[in-house]
Formats: C-alpha cells, structure tokens, sequence
C-alpha cells in the first residue's frame, strides 16, 4: 500500500520491517506458509475504488442513503411487527456511548456496567410484566417466539405446538422452521368477527400430546384477546402451557398476561426507545416465573446480581451459566451468542425514564389515537373500520373490500401525498381480500389523521 | 523508532452506583409523553372504555421514578464501569476480533434516512437501502467466491441455524432427509457449529484434533462420514489460529458421500483476499458483520451473519431475496424451496451498512492489508509469548498462525497455582481484558489472543508487558493477584448466589424477595 490506512496503524513499512524480524520471517507472505498454493487467491477482487478520504466515503454513502424516504418525513401507518414510537434523546446518547457500543464479552468486573444495565434491564421489563425472570434479550420477537415454544417442549416433553392462527406472518414461517423437523406446529383458527381464537377450535386441538399454545395479545391484527384466563385454564388443565406474545409498550394499560396464566410471555423490546432501523431494531425478550424447571430451560444469558469480598458491594454476573452451549456444546440449550444486548440496555433506559406514569399515559393515548383513527376511517365510504368488532391495541384492520379500490392502489395514491399507508394484507391473510393493518401510535397527531382521512374520501369517492 | 513502553497507573471509574430502582423517589417524571389531543378523548371515551375490564391492569409496573438528568447520570456511570474496545487495547477477547469500528459509519446509522426506515415502506421508497444491500452482498462474492448473499440472519449462531435448516430442507426435496441426519464438526469450531445444527435435530459427530497438528486428520474424517452424513461445518482457521491445509480433502471427500459443505467464516480476518471458500469447494460460507466488517459488538448484539450460497443453493435462502433489474431494486419472495424466515424482515441493517462503508473506504487492497497485518501482529504476538515463561502455544509447533492463537497458562500454573482467572481479573487491573476462552476447555488454562489489523505496535508491546508483569507477580507476590481485580470497578464476587435456585435473583424484585436483608 501506497499510504498507510487509518485504520491499520501497522502497515508503516519500518514497522512492519522490525516485527518480521522479530518474527524471524522474510515478509508477511511467509506468515502465510501453512495455506497451500491451490488454496490461494492469486487474483485481485473486484472491487470498486477504495474511498480512504472520510469525506470521500461519506459523500458517496449518504449518496446511496438519501434516496431513501422516511418515516420521519412522511405520515406513517406502517406496524405489523416494527412500530414508530418516541424515542428519547437519552436512549440515544447511552447507546452511542463507546463503552456500551463496543464492549463485547469482558468480565464482570471491568465490564460491570454492561452487566448492570442488563440486569436492570431485566428487572424493569420483570416488573413492566409482572415476571420474576426476564432473560438478556435474543435477535427478535420471531426468536423469542420460537425459543419460548422450545422451551414448552422441554419443560413439558411433548412434541406439539398450537400456534393462534393471528400470529405475525413473519413469526410463524419463523417457528415452523426452527420448531421442525423435532416439533409439530398446528393451527388453531379465530372468531371471523371478532378476531378472538376460537374456543372450540382449541378444544378440539388439544390433547396430552400438546406442549403448549402460543397466541398473541394483541394479535397481529391488533385484537386485544379478552380470554386469556379461559385459554390459560383449558391448556392447564391438560397439562400445556400458555405462551404469549405480547407488546411490552402495552402493557401500561393492558394486563400482563402472566396475570391471566401465561407460564411463557415473549416479544419484541424495539417499541421501548429503539429505532426502526429498516427491520434491524428488534429484540427479543423472554419472560417466565422463577421456578428452576424453567430457569435451567433458557438459552440465552441471565445475569443475577451477588455480593462481593467487599462489604456492600454489588456483583453482577451470569446465572446458571452451565445451561448454555458457550459452557457445553453438546447439552447446552439451544444456543448463545451474539444476541440485541445494545437494545436490551436502551430499553431499560427507557422504562426508566417513563416510569409508571409514562408507561400508562403512552398505553393509554395509544388506545384512544388508534380508536380514533378507526372510528374516522369507518366514515369513509365503502370502508369498513375495524374489520374486526372488539377492542384493539395500536393496529387494527381496515376493510376496504367495499371500496371498489385495491390496497395497492390505494397506498399508491396515499404515498403520492406523502401518507405510508397500513400494510397491504393481501398477500399474507387472503381470506380478509383488499385490507390494511393501520398502526397508530402516540407520535400520529389528529391532524395526521385528517390528512389521511381526507386523501382517502377524496379517492374513494 | 523509541519505544518507551511503560504500564499506565491505571484504575477505572468507580461510582458506587446504585441499582436503579434504588433512585425512585415518587412523583418525578424521566420523560412525558405526548398528551393526547382534547378533541380525541371526547369522541373515544378515556382508554377504560375501550379495553375489556378483564385485560385492564390493575396495579401500575412498579417501575422506578427518576428525573431525566439523574437517569442520564445513572447510565453515563454505568457506561464508564464498562471497558469497550475503544478505550482499551482490545487483543485479549480471542475469536472476538475486536477490532475498530469506524465513527464515520455510526453518521450513517444514526441518520434518519436508515434509522427512520419502516421494513414495510413501499419499496420505491428505500431504494437506498435496498441498493447497499445489494452492494455489499456483490462485494461479498467476490470476497468469499459465493453467488449470492443473505443478510437475514441475526448473528454468526444464526447463520449457523440457517445454514443447518438450509441443508435440512435440501435433503427433504431430495426425499433424503430420514436417511442423511448426520453433521460432522470438529472440537475447534465454534461451539454453534454444534449446539445450532443440533436445534434443526441433526446428530453431531465431533471430529478431535491430531495431538501434534492441532487439527483433524483426513482419516478422522473419513472414519466419522458415512451415507448418513448431511454435511460438514467447520471453522478454518479454526480457534487455534491454525489453518486446516488439507481443507480441500475435507469438502471433496464430504461431497463424495453426498453431503453439503458449510464453512463457519468467524475466523475470516486474516485470509481477505488471501483464501476463499470457493476455492476450498464450499457450498455455503458466512462472514459475521460484528467482527470481520467492523460493526460494533453493542456490548453482545445486535449483529449479523451474511450467508453466501452457491447459486444452486439459492433457492433454500430464507425469503426475500433482494433483486435488482438494472433499474430497480425489489424484494422477492418468490422461493420455491425456501427455507422461510430467520428473523422478522431482512436483517439487522445497521450492521449492513457500517459493513459496506467499511469495504468501500478499504477496497481490495485495503482488505488485502487488513488480513496480513492482522496476521503480522498475531505472529508477531505468538513470538513475544512464547518467550514468557510458564505460557506456550500448544500444537503445530514451530509453524506461523493465522489471525489469533489459543496459549496455555499451564506451566505457570503448576508451578504457582496461579489460574487462567486470576490473571484475567488482574488483567483488569492494567486496564485490559484477558478472556479464558469458551468451550472447550481442552487447552489448559486457555486464553487466546487476537490482535486483529487495529493496534499499533506500541500498543502491543504495551498489552504484553501487563502479562509479563502478572507473570512475574505470579512467582514473587502471588496474593496479590490471587485477590484481583483491586483497580476495578468490583471486587470477586460470590458464585453462589448464581448458581444456587434459592440465591439466585433475576431481578430486583427477585433480590428483594431472597436477599431481604440486602447486600447495602
């Protein structure tokens, strides 16, 4: 190289000259000696010119990225998995922080932020859902989902799984790739009018074979479940376990499901601070009670606060660290990795910040703006808003098979005045024809509202 | 050139600080969110009477309240307990390739044209993002030899589980997969290679080292493949830093018995642009972002591993793919054998794109200087440890290393019973980590160093001269680092109370409830 990189200090060519001679080697091909000649790439990637100069670099990336347009910008109905919440400054400012953002895998003394602030992470999610164990947080939801339902059958030694068939799409081609070939995943279907899960369907499910049911509450239409103690008390019964997928920015007013019987609550942490991130802003959490047989199940990492040799002295570190495959790979549960811990930290960050108070205020303007939303929607002619006749949380369906109009043409049109509308269901859920999930959350004003309401009439005239 | 190296009187921040909800004081508010508008309310009711008084929480989250600038404190403090690999001299996290993550590229992830993006946007809307995507996955084949790229999967683990279902599914449209349920993996990959695929329900045969070579032998190989064999996951080089030579032997002898090959690229760093995984006849291979493209570890995630397949593989990649006309670029879905999902939407793109500005501001021969000057300071690395008494490198003696090295402690452990953690905690004390490696523990008194292309060599010769220094503590003040760390944040801790079900406390409630005389 011409000039020495940036980033690699050591390709000073008197520098490198001084280390191979106290290597004893001729040049830095030599260190390569243990790769045979038909192994190596003699060639020269094809790759574009090297943009060195950081002003170079960033012109030509921001380039790229400016030809995006986002949410920011935009009035957005988008939900469905991924929603655009408030994020603080703080969240932010801690989890841009150095020491957080490139800290790995230290120990817990050097590292005893890093295992501080996860497990106050999980202690506020603990409380956020009335829990006494919360884990570091896996990849996503979908993760969360699976590896909740592989625990069911582990604590349970049953190889069948029912899953809500109102699930998340993305979360169900998830499960059953990570649940088959060892477990069997069956449907259970739901209520056409008021999106709830059939009872019956359930009933006529569920045998002693059945290792657990997992729902979700809301559901992915945004349905808020009011039989959670029913479906609870029917899988208890035949001796299943209840696994809900839950949003934890709900749960300022909804009730958390381990109050109606979920032995297993999953979900996603990105609602609390994390940003959209195209999909890369998720992380999964896992909740249970503290009760060994489901503790020793967990793959992922749990950290528990000690004593140390110093007297009033918290000590952080990693509980039952034997249950995971860094410790054994061969009986290690599941595995454990690299997971969303950045996000575990900001998400406690931001419970902090909220409180009790905050958690209930957003949960509650998150009710009442999405009622809001559907009631205005419901005016517009050939709409039909809800699509399904129950309370919901955040999302809800919009019918608009009455319209004349398809979904794409429809969002084709809202884009044009800057409005993402909700997504296209079409493809996913065929059985509800031309309908959109709308997601309203608390950064949608009223005014939002009407400049969609208006473009939509003005349409769908 | 001086070289004035000298160990700094190092002793971190320590606050003391308090667990969180140990700052509660009723009434203060961290952040308001935005009051619904008058209007609003009127016409819906209050919330109460849109949520069934079953699905009402009762009780409020007995969550902490703190003021906004207590809360920054909080965390700002916590933060400065933790040693991230911008402060430090990152080598001793072997396998980790801890290396430097580039501040221009935090710009790009924080801006709103990525981190505002909805994976559900219309896609005529995030063409940008679309089009790294696309760009870094063209790099990739021409890095790995591969033909295309996935960037679903969450994490190297992940792209393993990906990887596993992927040759799952192959077999079952071959109507093979009763018969072929077999994985072959050896001691030294990393332990997903075992754990992940084992999760798919495949059986794992763990191919052991030649005592004298450090790696597998062909004959191992070819006494553990059978028609029963899926396929072969292996690191190479593997954790040891030594480089399988006779990895061509391996994937032609694993095909021959009908099965796939899939390479584990975590140890990646010190071969861009030197071997690739075509040449050595892979079928599927991947990069860990986190690592090898210098996205930052957050601490343990979020990350990514890019999963390259050869094109008749492509077909069982997880859904969508990214596709571009010439004009347009567009997600499909369209997979015939797919796989399905790994992870909700397409990947953790942050990482994505910090990967792609890092290729772009090194291009080929950047990354070409990236892996020999990695492969520099590990040799150079092995050199100065070999000279210090009481460590070695087990196997291949007398033979270079790739990117990193597994060493022992153990000579100086039997003769002054100072272990593997006594020195990494001591280690704290100069400011540094020393990780003891993960399974398996078959190297006694095991800690790998990996110093990557990132430090200088100052910076080298800094780092081991704390090792030395510990070493000769080890034999004339042993105490003294048999009670580290003393210039950490905290003191070693009671194990007990991790271990023990009635001890340990996931939480703080649960720590109120087991520990109600409290540690303060």
């Amino acid at each position: 190289m011409k000039k020495a990189h940036p980033y690699i200090p050591n390709s000073v060519p008197e520098v490198q000259k001084a280390m191979l001679k106290e290597i004893g080697a001729r040049d830095i091909e030599e260190l390569y000696q243990t790769i045979p000649e038909n192994l190596r790439f003699r060639g020269k990637l094809n790759l574009p010119k090297a943009l060195t100069a950081e002003a170079d670099l960033k012109r030509h990336v921001f380039g790229i990225l400016n030809k995006n347009k986002d949410s920011e910008e935009s009035i957005s109905f988008l939900g469905g998995g991924s929603a655009r919440h408030y994020v603080p400054a703080i969240c932010d400012e801690i989890n841009q922080r150095s020491e957080f953002l490139t800290a790995y895998a230290g120990e817990p003394f050097e590292d005893h932020g890093r295992f501080q602030s996860l497990f106050e992470y999980q202690s506020l999610m603990a409380e956020l859902l009335d829990v006494d164990v919360v884990n570091v947080p896996t990849f996503d939801w979908s993760q969360a989902a699976s590896t909740s339902i592989r625990m069911a059958e582990r604590i349970t030694k049953r190889g069948k799984a029912l899953a809500a068939d109102t699930i998340g799409p993305d979360r169900l081609a998830m499960i059953k790739n990570y649940c088959q070939p060892v477990m069997e995943i069956e449907l259970v279907k739901h209520d056409q009018q008021s999106g709830l899960l059939d009872m019956e369907d359930l009933k006529g499910k569920l045998t002693n074979e059945t290792a657990c049911l997992y729902f979700e509450n809301p559901s992915y239409h945004g349905v808020i479940e009011t039989q959670g103690q029913a479906i609870s008390d029917v899988l208890h019964e035949k001796g299943a376990l209840s696994v809900v997928g839950a949003d934890p920015i709900s749960m300022g007013v909804l009730k958390p499901p381990a109050r109606y019987g979920a032995d297993i609550t999953c979900g996603d942490i990105q609602p609390l601070g994390i940003h959209l991130h195209f999909g890369g802003g998720l992380g999964g959490f896992i909740a249970t009670r503290d009760e060994e047989r489901f503790v020793r199940e967990y793959p992922s990492r749990l950290f528990g606060i000690t004593r140390t040799t110093v007297e009033g002295e918290y000590g952080f570190g990693d509980v039952l660290y034997e249950r995971t495959s860094f410790a054994d790979r061969e009986h290690g549960k599941e595995f454990v990795g690299t997971a969303t811990a950045l996000w575990g930290i900001t998400a406690g960050v931001y419970l902090a910040l909220m409180g009790p108070k905050g958690m209930q205020e957003v949960g509650e303007h998150i009710v009442q703006k999405a009622r809001y939303a559907a009631l205005k929607l419901n005016q517009i002619h050939g709409v039909k808003s809800p699509a399904f006749n129950s309370g919901h949380f955040k999302e809800f369906v919009v019918d608009f098979n009455g319209t004349g109009k398809n979904v794409q043409q429809i969002n084709r049109r809202l884009l044009e005045k800057g409005i993402f509308g909700g997504h296209d269901l079409s493809r996913n859920f065929p059985e509800l024809g031309q309908s959109a999930l709308y997601c309203v959350t608390e950064m949608i004003t009223k005014d939002n509202i009407e400049k969609l309401t208006d473009a939509l009439s003005d349409y769908l005239r | 050139m001086k070289n004035n190296i000298k160990l700094r009187k190092f002793h971190q921040a320590k606050w003391d600080e308090e667990v969180i909800f140990e700052l509660h004081h009723p009434g203060e508010r961290g952040v308001v969110p935005p009051e619904v508008e008058t209007n609003v309310s009127q016409e819906t009711g209050d919330a109460k009477a849109i949520i069934a008084e079953t699905m009402q929480r009762e009780t409020p989250p007995a969550l902490p309240e703190v003021g906004q600038m207590r809360v920054l404190k909080h965390y700002l403090r916590l933060s400065q307990h933790t040693l991230g690999a911008d402060i430090n001299i990152d080598i001793g996290q072997g396998t980790c390739t801890m290396k430097y993550n580039p501040k221009i590229n935090e710009a790009f992830v924080k801006s709103p044209k990525s981190s505002e993006l909805h994976p559900l946007q219309d896609e005529s809307t995030v063409q940008g993002a679309l089009e790294i995507m696309h760009r870094l996955d063209l790099a990739f084949r021409e890095i790995s030899g591969m033909d295309y790229f996935s960037f679903q999967p969450s994490s190297g683990s992940d792209a393993i589980f990906t990887m596993a279902s992927m040759v799952h599914k192959y077999l079952e449209v071959q109507g093979k997969a009763d018969q072929k349920d077999e994985i072959i993996t050896t001691i030294f990959s990393h332990p997903s290679d075992y754990a992940a695929v084992s999760v798919k329900g495949f059986k794992v045969i763990m191919l052991y080292h030649d005592p004298e070579t450090g790696r597998p032998s062909v004959e191992a190989l070819k006494s553990a493949l059978s028609e029963r064999t899926a396929a072969l996951f292996i690191t190479n080089p593997e954790d040891t830093g030594i480089f399988n030579a006779e990895i061509k032997e391996f994937t032609r002898l694993t095909h021959e018995a009908g099965a796939l090959c899939c390479y584990d690229q975590a140890n990646a760093n010190g071969i861009l642009g030197i071997t690739r995984a075509k040449e050595a006849n892979f079928d599927m291979c991947f990069f860990n972002l986190h690592k090898t493209f210098a996205s930052p570890h957050g601490a343990g995630g979020p990350a990514s591993g890019a999963l390259g397949v050869k094109s008749e593989l492509v077909d069982f990649l997880p859904v969508p793919l990214i596709d571009f006309d010439g004009n347009k670029y567009s997600l499909n879905y369209d997979l015939k054998n797919s796989i399905g999902k790994v992870r909700s939407f397409y990947g953790v793109i942050p990482a994505v794109i910090r990967a792609y500005a890092w290729v772009m501001s090194l291009g080929a021969e950047g990354l070409e200087e990236v892996a020999k000057v990695a492969v520099l300071n590990n040799n150079y690395i092995l050199e100065k440890i070999k000279k210090i008494h009481g460590a070695s490198a087990p196997f291949a003696e007398g033979q270079h290393r790739i990117e990193q090295v597994r060493y022992s402690w153990q000579q100086l452990f039997e003769e002054t019973g100072i272990t593997i953690e006594d020195i990494a905690y001591r280690m704290a004390d100069f400011g540094f980590h020393l990780w003891s490696s993960h399974h398996p523990f078959i190297v006694p008194q095991p800690f790998t160093i990996e110093p990557t292309e990132s430090y200088s060599k100052q910076e080298l010769d800094e780092y081991l001269l704390a090792l030395e220094q510990i070493v000769k503590e080890a034999r004339e003040n042993p105490e003294l680092v048999k009670t580290s760390p003393h210039n950490s944040v905290t003191h070693r801790y009671d194990e007990t109370w991790l271990d023990d079900p009635e001890k340990w406390a996931i939480s703080w409630r649960s720590y109120q409830k087991k520990h109600p005389e409290g540690i303060k």
